[in-house]
């Protein structure tokens, strides 16, 4: 059921990333952006935590988690050491997004030839 | 100039009656309606895949490492990274975007192949200049903007005291 849930919301968080392409013509940087400020409202707003509760990988894979995770790390840390943990939490939750995919994508340039 | 040498010529070309505001609207005009509902339909199949993948995954490391949901979220989107990245270098993850739009830019794995894409591809200019000054040429607008809004939401938090 869980599984289900996942395919469901994820599908949806897609369609309105498409929707922003074909009918409001942003660009792809644009909708991304746009999708992860959405996220980091939403959770701000207490509402992006109950859609992680209900459709688990469906949440968390698309980019709206990353807003989410940014918010998240700054929250925890403005409550255990204050103002400055704002700054401080920032990635403390994305680190494991960011850090992979940097790692991983320049491992990939060393061995891989562009093609076409 | 160049339009009384072109009259001039054998095939001489019709000077252009518009002004480039009626040229913008015929050109509009003239522009194929994208499929948008076809469209939403891929982005929803191959979005929710993705989604549903990612799901196997996180009940993997929950059974594997007998992790809670939440501690399995990180270990998960590294995982989907790494496949986006493989999958990129193979060029299937750009095929399969080609066909579904949305649906592979919009998960992590769409993020990954942005930064996995922009380094293979500016390799040739080196390491430095190349791979490392590109990576972020377009995932950085997320990263730029994630990271402002959490910093805003966090403003207000702490100036409204309350509670997460």
């Amino acid at each position: 059921m869980q599984y289900l849930w996942a395919f469901l919301v994820g599908g949806a968080i897609c369609i309105v990333g498409q929707l922003l392409f074909d009918v409001a013509k942003l660009t792809p940087a644009h909708t991304m952006a746009t999708l992860v400020v959405a996220g980091a409202v939403l959770d701000g707003l207490g509402l992006y935590d109950p859609l992680v509760d209900f459709a688990g990988a469906g949440a968390t894979v698309p980019i709206t988690s990353f807003g989410n995770a940014l918010v998240h790390g700054a929250l925890s840390e403005l409550q255990e050491v204050g103002w400055i943990g704002i700054i401080t939490g920032i990635f403390q939750i994305t680190s494991a997004g960011i850090s992979a995919a940097i790692i991983f994508s320049f491992l990939a340039a060393l061995a891989v030839k562009p093609k076409g | 100039m160049a339009t009384k040498e072109a009259g001039r010529g054998p095939a001489s070309y019709k000077p252009l009656s518009m002004s480039p505001k009626e040229y913008q609207q015929f050109a509009k005009s003239r522009q194929p309606s994208r499929p948008v509902f076809a469209n939403c339909v891929r982005a929803f199949l191959v979005g929710g895949f993705i989604c549903f993948i990612g799901e196997g995954v996180q009940h993997f490391f929950m059974a594997a490492f007998d992790m809670t949901s939440r501690q399995a979220g990180n270990p998960t989107v590294a995982v989907m990274i790494l496949i986006s990245v493989i999958l990129t270098c193979l060029g299937v993850y750009d095929k399969i975007a080609q066909w579904a739009g949305a649906g592979t830019a919009v998960p992590v794995t769409g993020f990954a192949n942005s930064m996995c894409s922009a380094a293979i591809e500016h390799r040739s200019e080196g390491l430095v200049l190349g791979v490392g000054a590109n990576m972020f040429k377009l995932a950085g607008s997320v990263i730029v903007f994630g990271t402002v809004a959490a910093f805003f939401v966090g403003i207000v938090y702490w100036i409204l005291g309350v509670s997460h």
